[in-house]
């Protein structure tokens, strides 16, 4: 799995490490590790509505955090998670495909609701391998 | 990350130091008010986070924390700062991202032993009347034009659409209504975040809770029976705040003021968290003014599920809300910022004073406190985890130096993943049930998160609270019915 939970961090929120071969990548594994924050198994939320999200941020930093904190408008706004990513990078800017499903609490079995993406720690680094991030998660 | 424990001065027995040498960049000493006991309890980016604040420009006096005090980001939760209005910075961090996160705690006129019968019934009634959970939708979504009006007007806007009665706002802090709220300082993200969301519980440490004033538990006779307390009285009190919506203004704003802090206002900060803008800046007016929107829409969402609360009793005991007495005791926030008149060092001073996961605690004749309790002092709400039980305090003239402040609930010691790794959700549903806790819980892994082991023992934190003079008690109230997003 291209992210794990961290403990012992933020005793109240939920930290994750995310890590991707390419930028890509990344930014999948951590849209995954948002929604997962939320829904315990990915695998119950089908492919039925299809968004296509397009922002920029200052940098790669400030981006992915932008991108994070878009899945929480739709799970606010539209009541929406996605299980499935398609992510361009193009510079500071990103076009994704993502394709989810209404949260529906008779099919998927609820965590907790992420509130936010905070800035406690976050970071996006370049590594050996690819890339990684550390997101501390407002719950 | 690199910690060096600090060296703590005891004050008092319940108030402890930490020198500004303690940390480059501190401008104020930082205090904990907590015993010793729950001082060493406290983990250690506490100690870390609250001398972060001090580094703020234009805190004045301390950093305070409170004893409920546990890591958060930027603040820790139970963080308390006040700033110069002229010469100070407003920071989202110092409020959280779940503005006017805050109880509310409703009386009827029902007895222990008329309830027991029918817990059950009403728990789940409950459960399906009020949304709750991730994606628990409300029962009415709201135009943007309607939507701008609760943020606007926040309770008052309730009343006017009969969503509970005039005397409600009387009974909440503010009046339900903070001014400063100017919808046009909110993006349309946030706004779209919460047209769905009023009168919605959410999720987390969010809860609904049925309680039982045991005679045993009243602790101040004389304002319980003022208040409207009685022995074995059955009330209702309740943990939600602004939902999406507030979320989305903080992140927001700290998105913004990451841009401008330091290029156009030469601020630097320790932890990004803390992200912020002088007070009376463009930027930090129009912070302020957003803000007080999601203020006002945290008020709204507690008015709207009173509503909802209301009517399913009504409709499970045969009998009118009127005739069940079920009058709102109060309604107070414990994540906002506000701007208040405060004695510095003899002088009166304009403060705008942050407190985050910390309840406002006005002293007898403070006029912040509704003229029904300014004699008293303010009624503060206490949530508790769901198993151990909540206070009612009320506010003493011995807070000044806290700027009137107190704690806000149990504080957490154990990590959420700790929990669910000793917690089973069905298992400790079942263990709640015997103890004569019913409990209706969206999300069963959620619910292990929130088990009474998870937290600091209340009693603990009232305690200290109280002995240090912040805050003083009148009754705790035991849960024997919840319901949990």
């Amino acid at each position: 799995m291209p992210y794990k939970f961290v403990d012992g961090v933020a005793i109240a929120d939920v930290t994750f490490e995310a890590t991707g071969s390419t930028l890509e990548e990344l930014f999948e594994s951590a849209a995954k590790a948002v929604t997962a924050s939320m829904v315990d198994d990915l695998k119950t939320i089908e492919e039925k509505i299809t968004k296509k999200i397009s922002i920029t941020g200052k940098d790669r930093e400030r981006l992915l955090h932008n991108f994070m904190q878009e899945l929480l408008f739709y799970k606010d706004a539209e009541c929406l998670v996605f299980s499935k990513y398609t992510i361009k990078i193009s510079g500071n800017s990103l076009e994704a495909e993502v394709v989810g499903e209404e949260l529906d609490q008779e099919k998927h079995e609820w965590i907790t609701d992420v509130k936010a993406v905070s800035w406690h720690m976050y970071k996006l680094e370049k590594t050996e391998h690819g890339w990684k991030a550390f997101v501390i998660l407002d719950v | 990350m690199d910690f060096k424990k600090p060296q703590f001065t005891k004050i008092s027995d319940y108030i402890w130091e930490i020198s500004k040498d303690y940390k480059k960049g501190m401008r104020v000493p930082a205090r904990i008010i907590a015993s010793k006991k729950i001082l060493d309890q406290m983990d250690d980016h506490v100690y870390d986070q609250i001398t972060n604040v001090a580094t703020l420009p234009g805190i004045v006096n301390y950093a305070y924390c409170m004893p409920d005090g546990h890591s958060g980001y930027g603040f820790p939760i139970g963080g308390v700062a006040a700033m110069d209005t002229e010469e100070g910075v407003i920071s989202p961090g110092g409020i959280g991202f779940d503005i006017n996160c805050g109880m509310r705690l409703i009386r009827t006129n029902l007895t222990i032993d008329e309830v027991k019968p029918k817990l059950h019934e009403l728990v789940d009634t409950l459960f399906r009347r009020i949304p709750a959970g991730v994606g628990g939708k409300s029962k009415m979504r709201l135009s943007p034009q309607e939507f701008k009006q609760v943020m606007e007007q926040g309770s008052k806007w309730c009343i006017e659409k009969g969503l509970g009665w005039e005397e409600d706002l009387e009974r909440t802090e503010m009046k339900g209504s903070v001014e400063n709220a100017d919808s046009s300082k909110v993006s349309e993200k946030a706004i779209k975040r919460g047209l769905g969301q009023v009168g919605t519980l959410g999720s987390g440490n969010h809860y609904l809770e049925i309680q039982h004033v045991k005679e045993e538990n009243i602790e101040n006779s004389e304002l319980a029976k003022k208040w409207g307390l009685f022995p074995d009285q059955v009330v209702i009190m309740f943990h939600c705040g602004s939902r999406g919506f507030g979320h989305q203004v903080a992140s927001d704003y700290l998105d913004l003021f990451l841009d401008v802090m330091q290029s156009k206002y030469g601020i630097t900060i320790l932890d990004r968290e803390l992200a912020c803008a002088p007070f009376k800046s463009k930027e930090g007016q129009d912070y302020f003014s957003a803000m007080n929107c999601a203020v006002n829409m945290g008020f709204a969402n507690r008015q709207t599920i009173l509503h909802g609360v209301r009517e399913t009793f009504a409709n499970v005991f045969g009998k009118s809300a009127e005739e069940l007495e079920m009058h709102q005791i109060y309604d107070i926030c414990h994540n906002r910022a506000s701007v208040e008149k405060h004695n510095v060092n003899g002088e009166m001073k304009e403060l705008i004073v942050h407190r985050k996961g910390a309840t406002a605690a006005f002293g007898p004749g403070r006029e912040e406190i509704p003229a029904l309790y300014r004699e008293d002092g303010q009624p503060i709400l206490i949530g508790g985890s769901m198993e151990t039980g909540s206070w009612l305090l009320a506010g003493v003239d011995s807070a000044a130096d806290t700027w009137f402040t107190t704690a806000h609930g149990s504080g957490r010691v154990m990590s959420r993943a700790q929990a669910k790794r000793t917690y089973k959700g069905e298992e400790l549903q079942k263990d709640m049930e015997e103890k004569g806790i019913y409990i209706k819980a969206v999300s069963l892994k959620g619910l292990a998160e929130e088990a009474g082991g998870a937290y600091k023992k209340i009693d603990e934190v009232i305690e200290s609270a109280t002995s240090a003079g912040i805050s003083k008690k009148v009754a705790k109230l035991i849960p024997i019915g919840n319901i949990k997003g």
